[in-house]
């Protein structure tokens, strides 16, 4: 990893209240990052976002394992490639079967992965070693481009 | 989940007094809004100048009061969108669903109006 690289768990009991404080830490994360060229304070603002939508989705619809009852979540920023990771140890559901919204009939709730979709650029779930992993990609514009 | 009501021109004013709108206490707020329109008040004006971040379940406890107070013949409209809450709107394209006025002024003389009609 250079020097100029960010790499931060963060493991929370996972309870709503945590949302806030791990969506500031991220906001404030952004900061660190010496090379961009875009408004950092929106970017904070999206991995906010991002991550309140991942770790409520977690908090509300997968199971944590007893043994290990804690949200886990991994914030790698190497050179311009930002991956977030949110883990958990539910069944686990098809992102393919998540569909967009359908912004006609006015549903509650079904919104949380089309926001996280359309400000990441790309966004996977797979099954990894305890469980199943969220796992989110973008590419930050370096400075001067 | 921090509300005050005041009554303005035959509407019942609620001002949300939370930074974050988010799954934590959008349960709250929904439960809220559910009461008041159970118990006969139907037309909401909701000042969201002091909520500076609202996610997916925010965006849904507005929606339930809204659909809600429709439902009842009401209205449920809002006013003082932050700049980040007013791009979640439209991330999910809810600013056409809502009646949204850019402060209270605009959005008292909208009840008004509806008084008159």
């Amino acid at each position: 990893m250079n020097q100029t690289d960010i790499d931060l768990q963060i493991a929370v009991p996972p309870h709503t209240r945590y949302l806030s404080l791990i969506g500031n830490i991220a906001e404030l994360l952004v900061h660190e990052i010496k090379e961009y060229a875009g408004d950092l304070d929106l970017l904070g603002y999206h991995l906010n976002l991002v991550l309140t939508e991942a770790m409520a989705n977690v908090i509300q619809h997968a199971a944590l394992s007893e043994q290990d009852n804690t949200l886990r979540v991994h914030i790698h920023i190497e050179g311009d490639q930002l991956c977030i990771r949110v883990y958990d140890q539910g069944a686990g559901f098809d992102l393919k079967e998540v569909q967009s919204p359908d912004f006609e009939t006015l549903d509650e709730c079904g919104r949380g992965i089309f926001v996280i979709r359309q400000l990441m650029d790309s966004v996977d779930y797979h099954k990894c070693a305890d469980g199943n992993v969220l796992e989110m990609h973008r590419k930050l514009a370096p400075a001067g481009h | 989940m921090h509300i005050t009501t005041e009554q303005r021109h035959e509407k019942t004013l609620l001002s949300l007094q939370e930074e974050r709108l988010d799954a934590h206490n959008s349960g709250e707020l929904k439960e809220y809004l559910q009461r008041l329109l159970e118990n006969g008040t139907h037309e909401l004006i909701v000042d969201l100048s002091a909520v500076h971040f609202i996610d997916s379940s925010g965006l849904g406890a507005l929606l339930s009061g809204y659909k809600n107070a429709n439902l009842r013949q009401g209205s449920l409209i809002l006013t003082g969108l932050q700049p980040r809450v007013q791009s979640m709107f439209e991330l999910t394209r809810l600013h056409r669903v809502f009646d949204i006025y850019p402060d209270l002024e605009a959005a008292l003389n909208h009840a008004k109006a509806g008084e008159l009609a």
